[in-house]
């Protein structure tokens, strides 16, 4: 599993860049993997991704549909928050698992 | 006298009343079972109906008949549950229960994407996750003369997740075999990341897409469909355009755990991974598709799931605590065409990974390499469903909860964003 340094923290991330321990995570982390994918965070934007957060260790499995109805945030929303790929790229910026499927 | 009540007949309701019948005492519990329709279908086959390798009979029987003698079957509406009260409404009558078992599964709700159900709908729009939609898009492929073939999945979670990818493999094999493949374009559009999520899984069958020849579009959240220019259109405004789509509509689980207030956005029902308790009502349990618990919504978990139900449904009923056991353990073959199949075996936390099955060293099915054998099983398993696994009879050497023996840990990831 390779260790990579963001925000002066050892991380333990997987192949594509997502956080292995989302407990590891703070917001300096946040910030520093959004402005590699090109992103610079807003309010708003942590406000997506604590929503997330706080899903994820509910243990619940996140949609798109989800976030659009939290009341943060419609999905085209969304869109404008995170281009190209909106739950691929806050998922990764909240330090959670890649939404995946069985295969 | 006690009463369980099962709602819902199909895979997992069904393997639940023939697990339990023989386990509890006829004078102590009795045990019904409702479900509003008649025919008990065998949904693996919507798969193989629309390339004609299936018949009608073949995919459906009459539910009826798979249920134990003394168990009471009603072919009726639910209307209602009445959690509070113990009490379950149905058109005309009332039940209550001791003890209820949720097997409402799932289904397609194409009315939750705008444009899905217009002009287009059953002309050149088709699903094929229900009996209908897999009929009428097989009349339409026998005598479609090609173009753009896009296989879209609306969002997750779908029941099968795999079928998609299976229906864009198969059509490959079956444009081939009627000597037309160079005439169509074919698409794999997905909302998620890749045609395959998992790193292993990329590593090992990345290749498929590409001696298929079919085209990927990842990322794609559908906003609504253009019946006018015949496109699908997502959040960005990013737009693919098609001739005959394929879709797999938004998947929810039934309207009565809307009314009754037992679900999430999608109804599906708060359920407990590892014992299958509701997590909102002590004597509620769930099984199969109409639970939230992160595994694959097909039959080979509800049969996993239904092993553990069972024993806990009887640790419930005589007060002792519940086996936190059940690991999300999934079991499925994966035809990728040319009559052959994968195999995949995995959990809520490991992969799917390469091996032997079920037996270390002999196997015979391989795990996640394409072979004629895993094709064959596939095509068996609809004798092993229709006499052995809706009876609730054990598949030999198959066990709950996910087994490390032969498996071979042997992917290295090797996927980059």
């Amino acid at each position: 599993m390779p260790i990579k340094t963001i925000a002066g923290v050892d991380l333990n991330i997987s192949e594509e860049g997502y956080l292995e321990d989302m407990t590891q995570w703070n917001e300096e982390i946040a910030k520093e993997i959004a402005s590699e994918i090109g992103i610079e965070l807003t309010p708003k934007h942590f406000e997506v991704i604590n929503y997330l957060r706080e899903k994820t260790a509910a243990k619940e499995a996140l949609t798109i549909r989800q976030v659009g109805k939290s009341g943060i945030v419609d999905i085209k929303g969304l869109y404008v928050l995170f281009p190209k790929g909106p739950l691929k790229f806050s998922s990764k910026i909240a330090g959670i698992p890649k939404p995946t499927s069985c295969i | 006298m006690k009463n369980l009540l099962i709602l819902g007949a199909g895979t997992a309701g069904t393997m639940m009343a023939n697990h339990l019948r023989p386990k509890l005492y006829s004078n102590e519990w009795n045990i019904t079972i409702v479900d509003q329709y008649k025919t008990h279908y065998y949904q693996p086959g919507f798969l193989f109906l629309p390339f004609d390798t299936y018949t009608e009979d073949q995919v459906k029987k009459v539910g009826k008949r798979f249920i134990p003698r003394n168990v009471n079957y009603i072919q009726k509406k639910i209307e209602k549950i009445l959690p509070k009260e113990n009490k379950v409404e149905l058109e005309g009558e009332t039940l209550d229960y001791d003890v209820l078992i949720i097997a409402t599964g799932s289904k397609i709700a194409p009315e939750e994407t705008e444009g899905l159900i217009g002009p287009l709908w059953k002309k050149d729009i088709f699903d094929f996750y229900t009996y209908e939609g897999s009929l009428a898009l097989r009349d339409k492929l026998r005598d479609w003369e090609g173009g753009k073939l896009v296989v879209h999945i609306t969002e997750m979670p779908i029941k099968c997740p795999v079928a998609p990818l299976e229906f864009a493999f198969l059509a490959d094999s079956y444009f081939r075999k009627k000597g037309m493949r160079e005439k169509v374009e074919i698409t794999y559009v997905t909302p998620l990341t890749g045609a395959f999520t998992k790193p292993t899984c990329s590593t090992a069958l990345a290749y498929l897409l590409k001696e298929k020849n079919i085209h990927l579009e990842s990322d794609f959240a559908i906003q609504h469909v253009d019946n006018d220019k015949k496109e699908i259109v997502d959040y960005e405004d990013r737009k693919i355009p098609f001739d005959l789509l394929v879709t797999i509509p938004t998947n929810m689980g039934d309207e009565v755990i809307e009314k009754s207030g037992l679900g999430d956005d999608l109804n599906f029902i708060p359920t407990h991974h590892n014992t299958l308790q509701s997590l909102a009502n002590e004597n509620i349990f769930v099984i199969g598709d109409a639970t939230n618990v992160p595994a694959s919504k097909a039959g080979s978990v509800a049969h996993f799931q239904a092993e553990t139900l069972t024993d806990n449904i009887l640790l419930y009923m005589d007060g002792f605590p519940l086996k936190k056991e059940f690991d999300g353990h999934a079991n499925c073959f994966i035809e990728t065409g040319n009559n052959k199949a994968l195999l995949i075996d995995f959990n809520y936390v490991t992969e799917p990974v390469h091996g032997n099955f079920p037996f270390a060293k002999i196997g015979p099915l391989k795990l996640l390499k394409e072979s004629v054998l895993n094709h064959w099983g596939k095509l068996a398993f609809r004798w092993i469903y229709w006499n052995m696994l809706l009876k609730g009879i054990a598949i030999p050497f198959v066990s709950r909860n996910m087994s490390f023996k032969g498996k071979v840990f042997d992917i290295k990831p090797d996927i980059k964003e």
